[in-house]
């Protein structure tokens, strides 16, 4: 997942696989442009306005554009570096009678290669919409990934799944609760990795060493001359 | 060779051993020199007639097989494999009775193998010392807390002595590659893992003798990886993690609001000097 300036200067688009029109083609709903990506240079060469088929019809539009808002509010406040987009993912050309499922997709990445740190936070909401049911159902998965190389290399790699759901309602009221729901969880996700870091030093660290015996002092290293004098002593009396 | 190695660095280092694979097939005529530059974890082979495990590296490998510290034998057997000479044989013994406790000590389980073998140098000689610890729950961690959980440890020392007798010189490299994966149910993982070397050299008496010299080294030497890796490295990437990702239930300097209230008082201050 990468976050990418348009070519046009419009904003940015996010290059994932559910806003994929083609190999080289991404589309961002909010600009309602299509943006050609060249992979290799991880930039975008130009910018189309994307045609009526791409896109979802007014119905779905109306709360893809609300839950839009309630998500960048969000991430202004919650991801200093953060992009988003929301897709239409499933029965984007809905009516009032139909379900529909949107797809928020929360980037935010930090490069500094300079003092060997990378860093990249990736979260997928599922929304599916049940005009039905009533009921709105979520299903998240977040991705945090950080690599610090200085004169070594180590790597956090985790994730975090959960699910919520909610009633159905107009578009502003059901954005509201959506993005409140996501915002619950996503801090949630991070209380789980304070915790992880807090019980590693004493805890989770020491499976796989202590940081001193049990006897809180050092080894201690004069046996082994001990051991040779002993050796030297037995063969001595042996030869005797 | 350059490229390649950067993308080693890069590699999460729990793919490393894939990467390299990928690599030496790309490129079949560096495979000398990258498996030689490039860290692996190490691997384990049992010595039946000691019902002990031994590890595998370059320094106890002849051909395809390797020397056990324990019974001094090839597995598999080899006729004519190259032998430490005796009196390195007696320390390395020793070596590999004491590193075994040392071990215990430290890392209540897991396998460690010494081995020693001449150097160029007339009056030196060189030594591993290697570890291996399996930490998690279906492993030896006693506590359960990993999901997976694997260190592994490479100290080299090339020894000198000095010309006057009384004093060696010491220089070891230690490498350390590490693994854990919390076992914390099905709703989060959480997996950390890296490598470390660092170089220390040292000149010692030889009042209590070459073990007790390497040993304190290599002993000082892993508490401060394994410090560095705990404040620093982990450290860094939990750092990571809280830039990009505001906490939001605490006010903190780098949030939007935060920021907002920072330029507001600056303005009040400046206004009101005016």
């Amino acid at each position: 997942m990468l976050s990418v300036e348009m070519s046009d200067g419009s904003g940015q688009v996010i290059v994932c696989e559910d806003g994929e029109i083609d190999a080289n083609h991404f589309i961002d709903l909010r600009t309602a442009q299509v943006a050609t990506i060249d992979h290799i240079e991880q930039v975008c060469t130009g910018v189309r306005p994307a045609a009526d088929s791409e896109l979802p019809s007014a119905y779905v539009e109306e709360y893809r554009a609300a839950i839009d808002t309630e998500v960048v509010r969000y991430i202004e406040e919650a991801f200093p570096r953060g992009h988003c987009s929301v897709f239409a993912t499933n029965g984007k050309d809905s009516d009032e009678n139909g379900g529909f499922e949107l797809t928020v997709v929360i980037s935010s990445a930090k490069f500094s290669p300079k003092n060997f740190c990378n860093g990249r936070w990736r979260s997928i909401w599922k929304v599916q919409l049940h005009g039905d049911l009533q009921t709105v159902d979520l299903q998240g998965n977040i991705k945090i990934s950080a690599h610090y190389f200085e004169e070594g290399n180590v790597q956090l790699d985790t994730a975090y799944d959960c699910k919520d759901s909610s009633i159905f309602q107009g578009p502003a009221e059901t954005a509201s609760a959506v993005v409140g729901i996501i915002q619950h969880h996503e801090s949630e996700y991070l209380a789980y990795l304070e915790d992880c870091y807090s019980k590693l030093s004493d805890n989770t660290f020491k499976e796989l060493r202590r940081k001193l015996p049990v006897t809180r002092t050092l080894f201690f290293w004069g046996n082994a001359h001990q051991m040779s004098m002993n050796r030297e002593l037995a063969r001595e009396i042996s030869s005797k | 060779m350059e490229a390649a190695l950067g993308l080693m660095r890069r590699m999460p280092p729990s793919l490393s051993r894939t990467a390299l694979s990928s690599l030496l097939l790309l490129l079949p005529d560096h495979s000398s020199e990258l498996l030689s530059l490039v860290d692996q974890p190490l691997e384990v082979l049992w010595d039946e007639g000691c019902g002990k495990q031994f590890l595998l590296c370059d320094y106890n490998r002849d051909g395809d097989s390797h020397r056990s510290p324990w019974s001094n034998t090839y597995h598999p057997p080899l006729e004519d494999g190259v032998l430490p000479p005796a009196h390195l044989r007696d320390l390395e013994v020793e070596a590999n009775e004491i590193f075994a406790l040392y071990r215990d000590q430290y890392y209540e389980g897991g396998i460690s193998s010494v081995y020693l073998w001449e150097t160029d140098s007339p009056e030196g000689f060189a030594a591993c010392f290697l570890i291996k610890k399996d930490g998690s729950r279906t492993g030896e961690g006693r506590r359960g807390l990993l999901e997976q959980g694997l260190w592994d440890a490479i100290h080299v020392i090339e020894v000198e002595k000095a010309n006057d007798e009384t004093t060696a010189h010491y220089c070891l490299t230690s490498t350390v590659m590490l693994s854990m994966k919390s076992a914390t149910g099905f709703q989060g993982s959480f997996d950390l893992s890296g490598s470390i070397t660092r170089q220390m050299e040292a000149d010692l008496s030889l009042s209590e003798g070459h073990l007790s010299n390497m040993g304190r080294m290599i002993e000082d030497m892993e508490s401060k990886l394994r410090n560095g890796l705990d404040q620093v490295y982990f450290g860094k990437t939990r750092e990571m993690v809280f830039t990009l990702r505001e906490p939001l239930d605490t006010l903190t300097a780098t949030s939007a609001t935060g920021q907002s209230i920072q330029h507001e008082v600056i303005n009040d201050i400046v206004r009101s000097r005016t």
